[in-house]
């Protein structure tokens, strides 16, 4: 039944109802979204109040805002300027990003457009790897690269990257892959196309979507990650981000919260920066394959 | 969403439907096996770095943990086998059941509340109006910075003496425990906080579950009377349950898995990065100390394993019990 044959009496009660439901349903939203955001919040607030004021008062915001917390950090931590965490771990995040959409993508096309012997079998073992613990390589693997004296240095967190290892990756674009229509390769090998031509011309053009989720999902877990750092770097000027922070929180404990929330909010920024501008492909992105951030 | 969920089950089924391959042995035209000696090369071609990685930081290193699971190694002398003695030695310490036991707990508390959040969350969204698009991605953001060491640095003041979760419990309750990071009882419940507050991805999931049961039965549900909790139940529930299944697997595994925050939160002055009395001693955190700082790779290792077998246990009865609880739709549409 159309809201006219109702006439304008039931219309203006339609909606008032329907009214009454919005208003009911921005207030759970809000709600949560109260919840949510009071952290994030309450830390922005934080990083603008004096020290004694951080853990004791109940206020989200600075009676009276300062700045010495931002300040302090041009100082560096541990003689170390922010900036040098900030480029080392800018170079992890990007030499990870190239390294997933070329391997990744590489193996992706196999396992959907080329069909050699073995494939189902490898398939198999890749989808196994997606379920596989990472603590059970961790020891072996920091023997593998102590052995060839890689310790400290940034290979040990970026080879991996260049063997796709990242099974989430390679399922995302197997599945996005699939997906094109098979007739493009079969007009493409009639003109004389390899699998390479293939593969950089047609396949990897209409993936963007897959890709782009990729990389951001790579960059924010490259600088996110903490236990890689932690374990294979030593030389505090190496220090990724996470671990000047972890530093900067043990050097610094209970007396300096403002710097260290301050320094916490500045390491985010990246993150939330991306967030912003994509998040629709992060989301999408999750949404069809549930991609852990 | 249905993709996944049919790959996840059936990990080796292929791609679309292919012409079926001749049999070994027929003769084919020349052309033909030309051609298909091709395909292998361009195969394995293509798939030669992810075989790499695959063989050298995948397998290999399985194979060495399992062998160092037996050994006693401290990274520079040579591994010295010793039998079963490392899982006697794991078995009978007290700090490593605490561990066990406090990962359980953290598994078994957390991983619910979480999802019962993200569905509780995702039913409220599932509808059309506007602002749920921006809802939607608020409600994601934590899940990307919440495993970062800044957000555990966060976590850590607004849980500590004084702060606004000890006021509260002291006003609301009347309980002093000193603010929860400080107290060996309570630091763990500041970690399950955290993972719940981090509900936005199970809930995006739910979501796109949620976009995908047909209307008409609501409607027709309605029509026989049925109320909300009913529609819920008997329509909404097992309308999504593949999702729900895939959610569970992968937010146990994950919790499991859980380190840097725990890392983080509970270390203290002192070197000790477990919490008070190693309230927030997780598995990943002893099996850290064990092998990076005692150097015992062997123990470790053994702990490792340990580790895996607890996952895969998990899998398998997880997927052992879909056949009871997850409904997957006949026809693929």
């Amino acid at each position: 039944m159309s809201s006219a044959a109702r006439g304008p009496y039931a219309r203006a009660a339609a909606r008032r109802r329907r009214g009454a439901g919005s208003l009911a349903w921005h207030f759970g939203s809000l709600a949560v979204l109260a919840v949510v955001l009071y952290p994030v919040i309450w830390a922005i607030g934080g990083s603008f109040k004096p020290n004694e004021e951080i853990v004791g008062s109940l206020d989200l915001f600075p009676t009276e805002p300062i700045v010495a917390n931002y300040a302090g950090l041009a100082d560096g931590i541990a003689d170390i300027s922010i900036t040098t965490f900030f480029s080392n771990s800018l170079f992890l995040a990007v030499g990870s990003v190239v390294g997933v959409l070329i391997s990744c993508s590489l193996a992706a096309y196999a396992f959907a457009r080329i069909r050699f012997a073995g494939r189902n079998l490898l398939f198999a073992l890749m989808i196994g790897t997606l379920l596989l613990p990472y603590h059970v390589l961790l020891i072996p693997q920091y023997v593998l690269f102590q052995k060839m004296g890689l310790i400290n240095t940034y290979t040990p967190l970026l080879l991996g990257k260049y063997l796709a290892v990242d099974a989430f990756f390679v399922f995302l674009m197997v599945q996005f892959m699939r997906n094109l229509p098979k007739e493009l390769d079969e007009a493409a090998r009639l003109d004389g196309c390899g699998h390479l031509r293939i593969y950089w011309s047609i396949v990897l053009p209409l993936c963007r979507p897959a890709l782009i989720t990729s990389a951001i999902f790579t960059f924010i877990n490259s600088w996110n990650d903490f236990m890689g750092p932690l374990i294979y770097l030593n030389d505090p000027s190496k220090y990724t981000v996470s671990l000047g922070l972890k530093m900067f929180v043990d050097q610094e404990g209970v007396a300096n919260y403002g710097g260290m929330i301050a320094m916490s909010l500045i390491a985010l920024l990246p993150v939330l920066a991306f967030f912003l501008a994509f998040q629709r492909y992060l989301i999408d992105g999750m949404a069809t394959s549930g991609l852990k951030g | 969403m249905g993709g996944t969920m049919a790959s996840l089950r059936t990990p080796a089924a292929p791609a679309a439907p292919e012409k079926p391959a001749p049999p070994r042995g027929t003769r084919l035209p020349a052309a033909a096996r030309r051609r298909r000696r091709g395909e292998n090369v361009a195969g394995f071609l293509f798939m030669s770095p992810w075989l790499a990685g695959f063989l050298l930081l995948t397998a290999g290193p399985m194979i060495a943990s399992l062998y160092f699971a037996f050994t006693d190694y401290n990274l520079f002398d040579a591994p010295r086998w010793i039998g079963l003695d490392n899982f006697t030695e794991m078995f009978g310490d007290p700090r490593w059941r605490k561990s066990v036991e406090v990962t359980l707990w953290y598994v078994v508390v957390g991983t619910p509340l979480k999802l019962a959040a993200a569905l509780g969350v995702a039913l409220l969204l599932n509808q059309k109006r506007r602002g749920q698009a921006f809802y939607r991605a608020a409600f994601y953001a934590p899940s990307l910075i919440g495993a970062s060491v800044s957000i555990a640095v966060v976590w850590k003041a607004i849980f500590s003496d004084d702060a606004i979760v000890d006021r509260t419990q002291r006003a609301v309750f009347g309980m002093d425990v000193g603010g929860w990071t400080g107290d060996p009882q309570w630091i763990i419940y500041s970690l399950i906080a955290l993972t719940v507050w981090q509900f936005g991805a199970p809930m995006v999931i739910f979501l796109a579950g949620l976009k995908q049961v047909p209307r008409e039965l609501y409607e027709a549900a309605e029509v026989d009377g049925a109320g909300t909790w009913r529609r819920f139940w008997n329509i909404t529930l097992p309308m999504i349950s593949p999702v729900l299944f895939f959610n569970v697997l992968l937010e146990t595994i994950h919790s499991f898995q859980i380190f840097a925050s725990a890392y983080i939160v509970g270390g203290g002055a002192g070197g000790n990065a477990c919490g008070p009395a190693d309230g927030s001693l997780v598995y990943t955190c002893y099996l850290y100390v064990q092998g990076f700082e005692n150097s015992r790779m062997g123990l470790a290792s053994a702990m490792a394993w340990m580790l895996l077998l607890a996952v895969a246990l998990v899998t398998a009865v997880l997927f052992w019990s879909q056949k009871r609880w997850v409904h997957y739709e006949e026809a693929s549409r």
